[in-house]
């Protein structure tokens, strides 16, 4: 597996790294010693080792894809949107070894935290928009080499096809799919294989993979555009 | 329109580049940067970056603002208005129907019957109070449809996972009685449960009534769409979603859509079950 520059696998000092050997051992992915870190400015109290600061699977669906060794295609410094920043727990690592990076987040709670990691980020861009209406943000993002998506809300694959216009021909979709907020009521494989065949719609799926043990009826894709992309 | 958040914008001008954000749209995205920079409007990309950052920073915390200010607070006024002018104006109608009866020979009751004497034209000095009086009852009616009107707008933004779970005004309501946002996510579910039953609760508690079962959770369509049987479970369901809402509310606030259909899929194994011989 190959991660992108910027992300690497940092061994923490004692203090709160227990938890982090903890995830190690349960990880499959995993080929180095230590946690997966970026170099920045802490955000939400995240454990610390100089400029290293823990990227948490648990906390992150983009981790967690990182630390299950999916090809995300990352190679650091890409042009990203991000839908579903929320308080920019996992966006905030992406603006460490991303470029220019737009955070979009619907609900204005979270957006105080989320403004506070920009503070020493300079190419992380706040946006207080509904990723389900893209021209609301359109005419402030540029088109992108990442779409990293991570949205609580019913039609995920809806909110991803509606948001291909904003990628690259070459560029990657890395969605996580939470089955829960399709529908609790059914079998998450199921929630799935209808989500999957609604992207197709507009993208190649490339790889899927679940992303227990981090995340409980979680699925990771990577899919890239195809193209007559949208709707 | 095609135009970038930027275009026609003084550089330094923070304030509109925040405006253009927030309220700008585009058809599609394009090669901004590239395009600022050719504009003249950074001299670089860079600097692109900077004055986009600062605007979208002042955007989103202007935007978060707002949201804020519709705080827990003014739903609670506005809910409470509401009922304030609900209950006076049916009161001041039972007057009107009173008074109508003695003149007219089509005396009605109700608000509704104070809006058709508010449109006859008077004949004498009495008539002249009546109407007028009538009038006043139609105007707090309206009152009380505005004030629902704003607390079915304002709710989704407040409380979005309430508001969604109980519906705007209920969700209003439970703010009122637990004392706003955080004292109702710090409530525990039974508090929930019978928020609005505290006179059944404390004979409960002094050993003459059995416990209620529910409070103003009643009128939610969960409680009332459910046999009498079974109509503690149900409360139960509701009151333990309720609370989970308002928790995320009060320290998250982002919308769970996950929630309701929790909430469905148990109030409909709830309302399955038989009922005494009774088919539902």
């Amino acid at each position: 597996m190959t991660l992108p520059d910027g992300v690497e696998y940092h061994v923490f000092g004692d203090s709160g790294d227990d938890e982090g050997d903890e995830s190690e051992g349960d990880g499959t992915g995993d080929d180095g010693p230590g946690s997966l870190a970026t170099r920045g400015e802490p955000v939400y109290g995240e454990p610390t080792d100089g400029e290293y600061r823990r990227w948490d699977p648990h906390r992150s669906k983009l981790g967690a894809m990182l630390a299950l060794g999916m090809d995300t295609g990352l190679a650091g410094a890409e042009t990203t949107l991000y839908l579903g920043a929320a308080a920019g727990t996992t966006v905030s690592h992406v603006a460490d070894f991303a470029g220019p990076t737009y955070a979009v987040e619907f609900a204005a709670r979270p957006m105080g935290d989320l403004l506070d990691a920009t503070e020493s980020r300079p190419n992380l861009v706040p946006l207080l928009k509904d990723a389900r209406k893209p021209a609301t943000y359109a005419h402030v993002v540029e088109p992108v080499d990442v779409l990293v998506q991570d949205v609580a809300t019913r039609g995920q694959a809806r909110v991803a096809r509606l948001n291909s216009q904003f990628l690259r021909e070459d560029g990657r979709l890395l969605l996580a799919i939470k089955a829960r907020s399709e529908d609790v009521t059914r079998a998450p494989a199921d929630v799935f294989d209808d989500a999957l065949d609604d992207l197709r719609g507009g993208y190649e799926v490339l790889e899927t993979e679940r992303l227990s043990p981090y995340h409980d009826d979680h699925l990771g894709v990577v899919a890239r555009p195809t193209a007559d992309g949208t709707l | 329109m095609t135009d970038g958040w930027f275009a026609g914008l003084d550089p330094d001008d923070v304030d509109g580049g925040a405006r253009a954000i927030r309220d700008g749209s585009a058809d599609e995205p394009a090669d901004w940067p590239a395009q600022a920079v050719e504009a003249g409007f950074a001299a670089d990309e860079d600097e692109y970056y900077d004055r986009l950052q600062s605007a979208a920073v002042a955007a989103a915390r202007g935007a978060a603002r707002d949201s804020e200010r519709a705080d827990d607070r003014q739903l609670i006024h506005a809910v409470r208005a509401m009922d304030d002018c609900r209950r006076t104006a049916n009161e001041l109608a039972e007057r009107v129907a009173e008074w109508a009866a003695s003149r007219y020979d089509d005396a009605e009751s109700g608000v509704e019957y104070a809006r058709t004497v508010a449109d006859r034209s008077p004949e004498d000095a009495a008539d002249e109070r009546l109407i007028s009086l009538a009038d006043r009852v139609a105007g707090l009616a309206d009152e009380a449809d505005a004030h629902r009107a704003f607390v079915e707008r304002t709710a989704p933004d407040v409380v979005p996972n309430l508001a969604a779970l109980a519906g705007p005004v209920l969700a209003a309501r439970l703010l009122d009685l637990a004392g706003g946002l955080e004292s109702l996510a710090k409530k525990p579910s039974g508090t929930v449960q019978v928020l609005g039953a505290e006179d059944a609760l404390f004979a409960h508690l002094r050993g003459r009534a059995p416990s209620p079962k529910h409070g103003v959770i009643y009128t939610h369509g969960a409680v009332q769409g459910t046999h009498p049987e079974h109509r503690g479970s149900a409360a139960r369901a509701l009151a333990g979603k309720l609370t989970i809402a308002a928790r995320i509310d009060h320290y998250s606030g982002d919308l769970r859509p996950e929630l309701e259909a929790q909430l469905a899929d148990r109030i409909d194994t709830i309302q399955a079950r038989s009922t005494g011989g009774e088919d539902q």
